[in-house]
């Protein structure tokens, strides 16, 4: 297989920002009919490589080849010409036009001068069909889960590109079942003869679906290697450039769980929300939400944080009912939440690190009570330290910080505010591996430092490592709670499968 | 800090060079433009009345600054102008004390804003369509209290607002500086600042975070509404009469143009109040200068419109490092000359 001449290669590609060299003479080759994912840190080139790949960005050094004769790559439709098509991980379609319209956007068939609506439909229902995707095309893409509209984006760059196939983090926002229906259709494009080019953060999609590994780190070519060749932790050092410490053996297990539950929720439910569920958390706990996306994690996430306040229930915290309706109110009994779509729901893009890190504390003391801007530098550099965010100056917009960060500005913005609990949903997707690990050590060590904490998340093993009690979610209800030796990942998995819990003894 | 000040003033830059210029073609166009001369305890000149002529646009411009920065926008403002100054001329002719009229038409007009704000905060429409209402209603409101026709008085108390001045100011100049001083100095001294721009950037994100944004839009909304009453209680005082129909009308447009000139994005988010009392500022020594060349006034639209290209096109050209570009361009050609 390495022997077959490579469908694209690049070979000695150097990219420079001002002052910053983003891509230092790396080589990388894609061969038809596979499947190979490029890895890296944030930070790491990938989305830079990517960028010259398809034209966005014109390299300082080095050639790009198809099919072995150079070529230059002007813009993004030369690319879509030479046949390399890109999925971004913000999926860039039009979600207030029709599915068809989004798969021929800019091609549509024509027939006196107006578009022939009829024949562009049929056409958009058998390219559909190849992918077992049976739509309404007439109707908005809105009305389509995430899931559906990636497929839809990867259905239009084949269809228009055909050879190559960029995915920028596609399982992003997919579940399970999701991204496996995704796979599928990575399978069949691979036997096509297509190379697919597959950017994420899951290493075990790595292992599932892709056939070669490129790694890369600082700009630089860290490694390349065939999947089954690599083990994980070889894949993770290529990628860190040292060994990741997380420690896998949860210690906190083993002492008594918190004897006083300052925090006991009863019966909090919402109407087409989340059922009513008992909730107790003390300090020094972490609860670990597990279930498939949908499955009523983030929702209540937000009753209990007064975003979708409860309509049933009470909350009491040491013993006496409290009232949380709003944010505010929740922010005023000590609350956090860490919110799973940091784009929307926590940054503030424009404004820098140091206002995003003040906002929170600024609005618990109220508008009359301002930090001064001496007391905001001094936050800000506090945690910048502390969590290690790295930025070049704490008044740089926090749009410009890599994921990692962000989620970081984000946890430091709270933790300002000396919480005594904290949600954190989903703190660690879409963010590099080295940032991963520091997030989990930083979940760890607030725990010891007498924080309640629930922490949501996707990734199964995780929640395994931290938590000293997990909650297992399906359905938009609470089906059950694993605690002490019982948490193990095979034990969540059957839990939100709904099969019976370990052998029937 | 002294590189900050050179910053702000290298982002200021399209805004003073075009109002220099514009003053510059002011005097081209009437030689005495830059006179000024104190009269009967009084400031004159052609100065003096760009400011005073321009003061309603700037006390708008600092209620629209808000708004905008929250995201949002106020068409209303015109007709509260009329609304307030239909209730100030007809609460004097009806011989209510001058306290109780000036605070019912500044209340009027907060709680106009207020219900802008209720609508764009709690009812959630946009904030084109929520004051466009008002904006439609507002004006049918003031013909109401007007009965239709126009209204004036004699009230002295009343028109010192308008034509009246203090250590030889007019009061129309004062107020707006006051009014200028008072806001900026709340926005620095207080959180608010931070915090209308956080909505104006991400209301969800800030909403998370604990931010009351909804009582902060109504607030911001409010004050929108406010400054509009004391414009429209000026331009009343000056014209010593009511008119429901004209009154501050197409104003809300100058308003939120000087807000865009100042430098905010229409995007919401960093906004500067002075930067948008100076885009009011610019406006006024445009239309002034129209009127003071002799060109017929219809040429002044037009005019308006290529001088509000120019200063928009410089903006996103400093905005973009353009000067920057230019300079390393300047020098390294300097350097090569060499």
């Amino acid at each position: 297989m390495s022997d077959e001449p490579g469908l694209l290669t690049v070979e000695g590609i150097c990219k420079s920002f001002i002052g910053f060299k983003a891509l230092d003479g790396v080589d990388f080759t894609i061969r038809p009919g596979e499947v190979h994912a490029l890895l890296g840190e944030n930070g790491a080139g990938k989305s830079t490589l990517i960028k010259v790949l398809t034209g966005v960005h014109q390299p300082d050094a080095g050639t790009i080849k198809i099919d072995g004769q150079a070529v230059h790559v002007r813009d993004t439709q030369h690319a879509q010409h030479l046949g390399i098509g890109t999925v971004y991980q913000e999926v860039n379609l039009l979600p207030d036009m029709s599915v068809a319209d989004n798969l021929y956007i800019g091609r549509q068939p024509m027939r006196f001068g107006f578009i022939d609506r009829k024949r562009m439909e049929k056409q958009a229902r058998e390219l559909l069909a190849q992918y077992d995707l049976h739509l309404d095309v007439s109707s908005d893409l809105s009305r389509y889960s995430v899931a559906v509209q990636q497929l839809v984006a990867i259905a239009r760059a084949v269809d228009m590109s055909g050879r190559i196939l960029v995915l920028d983090e596609p399982t992003a926002s997919l579940d399970r079942h999701e991204t496996e229906i995704l796979f599928a259709i990575l399978r069949r494009l691979r036997a096509r003869g297509l190379g697919i080019v597959f950017i994420t953060h899951f290493l075990d999609q790595v292992y599932e679906i892709c056939d070669r590994v490129t790694v890369l780190r600082n700009g630089k070519l860290a490694g390349s290697a065939l999947t089954t060749e690599l083990p994980k932790l070889e894949l993770v050092s290529l990628m860190l450039g040292r060994t990741l410490a997380v420690a896998t053996h949860n210690t906190r297990r083993d002492r008594p769980p918190a004897q006083i539950k300052q925090f006991s929720f009863d019966k909090l439910g919402r109407s087409r929300s989340i059922a009513p569920f008992d909730l107790e958390i003390g300090e020094g706990e972490v609860i670990g939400m597990a279930g498939l996306l949908g499955s009523g994690r983030t929702e209540t996430a937000k009753v209990l944080f007064g975003i979708d306040p409860a309509d049933t229930g009470q909350i009491r915290i040491n013993g006496n009912p409290v009232v949380i309706r709003t944010p505010q109110e929740a922010v005023a009994n000590g609350f956090g939440l860490c919110p799973e779509d940091r784009k929307s729901d926590g940054i503030i893009g424009d404004l820098s690190v140091r206002e995003n890190i003040a906002l929170a504390l600024q609005a618990q003391r109220g508008w009359l009570k301002r930090l001064s801007s001496r007391e905001q530098v001094a936050l800000a550099d506090k945690f910048v330290k502390a969590l290690d965010i790295r930025t070049t100056d704490i008044e740089k917009p926090i749009k410009f910080l890599s994921g990692g960060n962000q989620q970081k500005v984000i946890l430091a913005r709270w933790l300002a505010t000396n919480p005594r609990f904290l949600i954190l949903d989903e703190p660690t997707r879409g963010i590099d591996v080295g940032a991963h690990a520091e997030i989990i050590t930083l979940i760890n060590q607030l725990c010891d430092d007498g924080m309640a904490l629930l922490v949501i998340s996707s990734e199964i093993d995780e929640i395994v490592a931290y938590s000293t009690r997990v909650v297992v979610l399906r359905d938009r209800a609470h089906r059950g709670e694993l605690s002490g030796d019982d948490i193990t990942t095979s034990n969540i998995m059957r839990m939100i499968a709904a099969e019976p819990q370990g052998a029937p003894a | 800090m002294k590189r900050l000040n050179t910053a702000s003033l290298t982002k200021a830059l399209p805004q003073l060079l075009s109002l220099l210029i514009i003053l510059f073609l002011n005097y081209l166009a009437f030689p005495g433009f830059f006179e000024i001369r104190l009269q009967d305890g009084r400031l004159f000149g052609s100065l003096i009345d760009v400011l005073n002529r321009g003061a309603p646009v700037i006390i708008l411009a600092i209620g629209m600054t808000a708004v905008i920065a929250s995201r949002g926008v106020d068409l209303s403002v015109g007709a509260v102008m009329a609304v307030s100054g239909a209730l100030a001329a007809t609460m004097t002719v009806s011989g209510y004390p001058l306290p109780i009229v000036i605070l019912t038409a500044l209340g009027a007009g907060l709680v106009c804003g207020l219900w802008n704000g209720l609508l764009v905060a709690y009812f959630d429409l946009q904030p084109i369509v929520a004051t466009l209402i008002l904006m439609v209603a507002g004006r049918g409101v003031a013909q109401l209290i007007t009965e239709g026709s126009i209204v004036t008085f004699n009230e002295p108390g009343l028109i010192y607002f308008g034509t009246g001045s203090f250590a030889g100011i007019p009061m129309p100049i004062l107020i707006a500086a006051l009014l200028l001083v008072a806001a900026i100095a709340v926005v620095r001294r207080t959180a608010l600042g931070l915090l209308i721009e956080s909505i104006g950037v991400n209301r969800s994100a800030s909403s998370y975070a604990g931010l009351n944004s909804k009582m902060l839009l109504l607030v911001i909304y409010g004050f929108c509404g406010f400054c509009a009453a004391l414009a429209g209680i000026i331009i009343a005082a000056d014209i010593r009469g009511a008119d429901a129909n004209n009154a501050g009308l197409w104003l809300e447009l100058d308003a939120i143009l000087a807000v865009v000139i100042g430098g905010t994005s229409l995007f919401g988010g960093r906004f500067s109040i002075l930067m948008s009392a100076l885009g009011a500022i610019i406006i006024q020594a445009m239309n002034t200068g129209i009127l003071l060349s002799g060109f017929p006034p219809e040429y002044n639209l037009i005019l308006k419109a290529l001088v509000i290209i120019v200063i928009l096109l410089a903006q996103s050209f400093t905005s973009l490092g353009g000067w920057a570009f230019l300079k390393a361009e300047f020098r390294s050609k300097g350097t090569n000359g060499q």
